[in-house]
């Protein structure tokens, strides 16, 4: 093979490999890009419903509830301006607990968030980063409860 | 005073790394041969005055001097003397120090083994990596000193995060260092090379072994990372896609594509450039990922800072060594030659394959970690990337990879004769086909996920391919060179990761169960009963214990403790599952919370050949070691080793 050859032909690998590459990466990416909403936001109606999304709040204090037995829990998250009813079956991480920060992953179902899964990382003094920011955010009434 | 020392030996350090950096840079720049005689004692002092400031930090906290803040922060008198010297690198500013240290350790083994180098040559590696050494250790001293005071002292420690109390976490930080710090010696040889202009096949060769001892150790240092969130985290994943967990994986694809293109530059004398900028990104790798783990852009157990400053001094570093080494082969890559050339089926080819797919995979993985951070800085929204993106762009260039490696094995430099060889592979495949149906349909009975067959084929094919070199040499009873079998095993430990994978992605079964003492509930033919809690006391922390017992068709397989740990200082849950270990399978109960009515939720869990994950990594690693171990490393080599005659068949890794 001359060398000019072999070169074109490299540059036509390389070129298809990168082709490649971009038409996965971007089908892969489309499918999993998971967007994050406050509960203003879905309360505003800004979330999309039956789509699989990120809430994130401070779990109201005194809103954790189950039947006794059940697997099931619902609990309320709010950014201290709106608040959103939460549904989850299964364990719940170590560190959840009320007045807690966390994320929930899942599909927003007629007003409810249906969680799959509920994540409250793994330090006591953590807040998940959109959560912190959508509590910085300016609050007409007196935030309370907050820590 | 004890702290204070530890300030003055980290000063003393920095300044010596200047001195190391400015005779080795500046010394081979000017030729002049007394500076350069003055890297080496540069570099043990720097070596010297670390290791005491990192000693003096442990001493700290071996005596609980809560007068140092970090200690304060880190531990509590009533910790465990081994976590106490582990709580040294457990947060933001130790882990920093074992950084520097472990960089220490690194140019002395370079100084220490590298007598037979070319002084010049060996001055501008020292120098580089004297360079990096000051650029941390102004970093911990400007930003993120330990051994900063805490006036009035802390009458008590506010202890270590207790999921950090762990034996697998007090060794997986030393090991995961040593291999992203170690991708900083091959980065040291590449600017070496290019300030130097020599490239040589000799040049590889010292290369080589100081590349694979790094990898080596970012192996086994993600594998304990994977197994610690395993049973520790308590949910039974063994990878997440996290982005501190990418952190680190990135920069061991960039150096797996790294070993084995230095192999075609040491045995052919091509690929020059191209190994260059694979030590370039390699160590890149590794900074992006300090500066993502330690900036607090990203939050994670790993993030232990949110201090802006340190964010933004990081990534002054990472900018600098980026956009200095890139200029650097900007200027000097057009310079390097290349001759001679290799047809289409040899193994150059399949080691470039190799490289493309590994850095497309590694290319994939920075996108996605990246993009969210992109799109937030840019208030485009705030998104996640999910982990089938990943699964996606790791797998669709890694599955051509198991066929590629169990075939380019066996391939010849230059012009591959495959033909000897190819009744034997298709034999292997065949046998690979069978065996994964077996176990598939016969030992499982059912197909599994759409990848599964393939996924246990791939593995075993490469795991046979591996073994075919060694066992036909030892039949013969020839000799194999520790490369090659380091190679074989190397390969062969692919082999088992990707049987590991295939069998816990394909047929795990994880079931969250409402139980009470006395009922019990089942999952893939084994009856967890659930016999009751009781109360247990350990060191620091006070714990709910569930006990479960295991039955299959009746007789007993084992009994299993799960508990609920609560930290006394720092009131943080923690729960802590009971797994039993098989040779084909783990049995994992996790005990979450009172449901009330007397019922606890629990987590069950079946992970079908989840072992061999790390097993395999472990295989994988002893590979490198076996490879660094070979004589041709060790033997002073003068002269350039002459390009392999056409045709010849030598196949050494």
């Amino acid at each position: 093979m001359t060398p000019r050859r072999k070169r074109l032909l490299a540059i036509a690998a390389i070129l298809a490999g990168v082709g490649l590459a971009t038409a996965v990466a971007l089908k892969a990416f489309d499918n999993n890009l998971q967007y994050f909403y406050d509960p203003s936001e879905v309360v505003a109606g800004k979330a999309p419903s039956n789509k699989n999304i990120r809430v994130g709040g401070m779990v109201t204090k005194g809103s954790v509830q189950r039947s006794p037995g059940s697997l099931e829990v619902q609990f309320v998250i709010t950014d201290f301006a709106q608040s959103v009813k939460v549904s989850y079956t299964g364990l719940l991480p170590d560190l959840f607990r009320e007045g807690q920060g966390i994320i929930a992953h899942g599909r927003l179902q007629g007003g409810v968030f249906v969680a799959d899964e509920v994540l409250a990382k793994h330090d006591e003094k953590y807040m998940p980063p959109e959560v912190a920011k959508s509590l910085k955010k300016p609050i007409p009434q007196a935030a309370e409860g907050r820590t | 005073m004890i702290p204070e020392l530890g300030t003055l030996a980290m000063i003393i350090a920095l300044l010596l790394a200047a001195a190391q950096a400015f005779f080795g840079l500046v010394g081979a720049h000017r030729n002049r041969l007394s500076w350069m005689q003055a890297v080496t004692p540069a570099v043990a002092g720097v070596w010297v005055f670390v290791s005491f400031a990192f000693g003096i930090l442990a001493y700290s906290f071996i005596v609980h001097d809560f007068s140092v803040g970090y200690v304060a922060t880190n531990s509590n008198s009533e910790l465990p003397l081994m976590y106490r010297v582990a709580a040294v690198w457990g947060a933001h500013e130790g882990s920093l120090l074992l950084w520097i240290l472990i960089l220490a350790t690194w140019a002395l083994l370079v100084a220490a083994f590298s007598k037979s180098l070319p002084i010049a040559f060996r001055a501008r590696v020292l120098g580089v990596l004297g360079l990096v050494g000051v650029g941390f250790s102004s970093f911990t001293l400007l930003t993120s000193s330990p051994f900063t005071r805490l006036l009035p002292a802390a009458a008590e420690g506010a202890d270590l995060n207790p999921i950090l109390q762990d034996p697998a976490l007090a060794i997986h930080p030393p090991m995961l260092y040593m291999g992203y710090v170690g991708t900083s010696v091959a980065f040291a040889f590449a600017v070496a090379a290019m300030l130097s202009g020599r490239l040589d096949p000799s040049w590889a060769r010292w290369t080589r072994p100081w590349t694979v001892a790094a990898w080596m150790c970012l192996t086994v240092g993600i594998a304990l990372g994977s197994w610690w969130a395993y049973y520790e985290l308590g949910w039974g994943g063994w990878w997440f896609w996290d982005p501190v967990e990418n952190a680190s994986f990135m920069p061991w694809l960039a150096s797996t594509a790294l070993i084995h293109s230095l192999a075609v530059t040491e045995k052919r004398g091509l690929f020059k450039n191209w190994t260059l900028l694979l030590a370039i990104f390699a160590f890149s790798l590794s900074l992006l990922g300090t500066f993502l783990v330690r900036s607090g852009v990203l939050v994670s157990v790993h993030a232990f800072a949110s201090d802006p400053s340190r964010g933004m001094f990081i990534l002054g570093l990472l900018l600098f060594f980026i956009v200095g080494s890139l200029t650097l082969y900007a200027f000097r890559a057009a310079s390097l030659k290349t001759e001679g050339g290799f047809e289409l089926v040899s193994r150059e080819s399949f080691l470039l394959l190799n490289n493309a797919l590994l850095v497309a995979a590694a290319f994939l993985i920075l996108i996605g970690t990246l993009w969210p951070l992109l799109m937030d800085a840019f208030n485009l929204g705030k998104i996640s990337v999910g982990p089938p993106y990943f699964n996606m762009v790791f797998l669709v260039p890694t599955l051509p990879l198991l066929v590629l490696v169990g075939i380019g094995m066996h391939a010849a430099w230059r012009r591959a004769l495959l033909a000897n060889r190819a009744r034997l592979l298709w034999l292997i495949a065949g046998g690979a086909v069978a065996i994964a149906l077996l176990i598939t349909l016969g030992f499982y009975r059912s197909i599994g996920l759409p990848l599964t067959v393939v996924g246990f084929t791939g593995g075993l094919f490469v795991m046979g391919s591996a073994l075919l070199d060694p066992l036909s040499r030892w039949r013969r009873g020839q000799a194999l060179s520790r490369a090659a079998l380091g190679m074989a095993v190397a390969h062969f430990g692919v082999g088992v990761f990707v049987i590991g994978i295939s069998g816990v992605a394909s047929y795990k079964i994880e079931k969250d169960v409402s139980m009470g003492p006395g009922d019990s509930a089942e999952i893939s033919g084994y009856t967890f009963k659930f016999l009751g809690t009781q109360s247990v006391k350990g060191p620091n922390y006070e714990a709910l214990e569930a006990r479960v017992a295991v039955s299959k068709n009746g007789a007993a397989v084992t009994e299993l403790a799960t508990q609920k740990r609560s930290f006394k200082v720092q009131s943080m849950p923690m729960t802590h599952a009971g797994i039993a270990v098989a040779w084909n399978r783990d049995l994992f109960v996790a005990l979450g919370d009172d449901l009330g009515a007397g019922k606890w939720s629990m987590r069950l869990q079946y992970k079908p050949l989840v072992r061999y994950i790390w097993i395999g990594a472990v295989i994988v690693a002893l590979g490198g070691l076996i490879a660094t171990l070979d004589r041709r490393y060790r033997v002073r080599v003068t002269a350039d080793a002459p390009a392999l005659e056409p045709g010849s068949a030598e196949k050494v890794a």
